[in-house]
């Protein structure tokens, strides 16, 4: 019988009383749960969605960075999470399955149930507010849109 | 494959007239397993009896399964006649934390002033595996431990021999933040360990109004314990980690609400009680109360 990662179980237990929007992979890339915070910021539910490839999932979404220009795969902040092991962090747009486009800030975390074993990982994201400075470094401020918001 | 039950009380000891019947000891199993070498689970205090009884004839190897290093799980060992003698060769399983190793912790236990000897001193020849993280054997067993739901790092295990399976996870609360009805089964602590094995010893410490008061403290109450052992489909459930302010007559009554809950499921759930021996390779009813 399969049984996911304790931590994962943890971390979804977690996920469920935050309220941050998350998302968790596990070890080989499966987008395995999100909470309802994400699934307001993504337009979709996790019941919608289902277990997927995160690569599958992510087909429905297009993301911009806040010149317009499209941001690949590989460069999201769980993405590369995944696959150097390490935490990143990063701003961009995202249009939903919806059509709606959305500011995102996003910080992904690796997960280890020991040193040497990734068990998975989570993306913690939010409405990015221009408004407010980030106070990470390397987080750029979107510009404002044309209509002014 | 048999199993011995030699202390199946949880936290603490609690010797008395109030628990004779279940008996005072913390957490000690030993198996039998097909080929008839010596394994234990767990070095609670119901560890020193199983030396006593050995005496001087017991296995040259022995070896011993931790689920974690919480006193009630280790204290006994400093007690067990065998590693007091040099002819001994005592493994020891269980699992590390992320920054220490398993000899590391015991080691912490093991010197003073917690225990006027350092493990070092230990005529014993000891020899400590951090647990690994596939399945491994000993002798004819197959040995599966996971990591489960409790404070600290702890593990629960999979024993298989000759077709039959135990599975022990005497500290698991795999309801914490969960509805265990309303979840997919993988996502459920312990789920794997457990599922389809022929006899499930499982935390079964609080009745389900004491758990309201100690939620998140890494134990189960009867109805959690009731609902993990119908999803993971267990041949025979036994209540194990009895907590250490029930009597005798208060287990009862849980084991009582515990069938009350179990329904009309065809298979058996007992009480667990020191001295108790199971016979897994025997398909016969199994003891529902201590004598």
């Amino acid at each position: 019988m399969q049984q996911k990662s304790l931590v994962l179980i943890l971390a979804r237990d977690l996920a469920d009383k935050l309220a941050s929007a998350v998302l968790l992979v596990d070890g080989a890339g499966t987008l395995v749960y999100f909470n309802e915070l994400a699934g307001e910021i993504l337009g979709q539910s996790f019941g919608e969605v289902g277990e997927v490839p995160l690569d599958e999932w992510a087909k429905a979404f297009i993301a911009l960075d806040f010149s317009g220009t499209p941001v690949p795969f590989e460069q999201l902040p769980l993405v590369r999470t995944l696959k150097d092991q390490a935490p990143h962090h990063s701003a961009f747009r995202i249009k939903t399955p919806a059509g709606d486009m959305r500011d995102i800030a996003v910080t992904a975390l690796p997960f280890f149930a020991r040193s040497d074993e990734l068990v998975g990982a989570a993306a913690i994201f939010w409405d990015h507010n221009p408004a407010e400075p980030s106070v990470l470094a390397n987080v750029e401020d979107p510009p404002q849109r044309a209509d002014g918001t | 494959m048999r199993a011995k039950i030699w202390g199946c009380r949880g936290s603490l000891a609690a010797p008395g007239p109030e628990t004779v019947r279940y008996g005072g000891n913390t957490s000690c199993i030993e198996i039998r397993p097909s080929d008839g070498r010596l394994m234990v689970i767990d070095a609670g205090t119901g560890i020193r009896n199983l030396g006593v009884s050995l005496g001087e004839h017991h296995p040259e190897r022995i070896d011993i399964l931790l689920s974690h290093l919480h006193l009630d799980h280790i204290e006994g060992l400093g007690f067990f006649m065998p590693i007091w003698d040099s002819e001994t060769e005592l493994h020891l399983w269980g699992p590390p934390s992320p920054t220490r190793s398993l000899k590391e912790g015991m080691s912490q236990y093991f010197s003073p002033p917690l225990f006027p000897v350092h493990l070092d001193e230990v005529p014993a020849k000891l020899v400590f595996h951090d647990v690994p993280q596939t399945t491994w054997e000993i002798g004819t067993v197959t040995v599966r431990a996971q990591p489960v739901n409790h404070p600290g790092p702890t593990v629960g295990y999979r024993l298989e021999d000759e077709g039959k399976a135990l599975t022990y996870i005497s500290d698991h609360e795999p309801a914490l933040g969960l509805d265990l009805r309303a979840v997919s089964p993988d996502w459920v602590s312990g789920y794997a360990l457990a599922y389809g094995a022929d006899l499930l010893f499982h935390d079964s410490q609080y009745t389900e109004d004491e758990y309201l008061h100690r939620v998140g403290w890494g134990h189960s109450s009867i109805a959690d314990m009731v609902t993990f052992a119908l999803i993971t489909k267990v041949g025979h459930l036994l209540m194990f980690h009895h907590d250490p302010l029930h009597s005798d007559e208060q287990l009862e009554v849980m084991l009582a609400r515990a069938r009350e809950l179990w329904g009309t499921e065809p298979n058996g759930l007992s009480l667990s009680y020191e001295g108790m021996e199971i016979d897994l390779a025997v398909e016969r009813e199994l003891p529902i109360a201590a004598d």
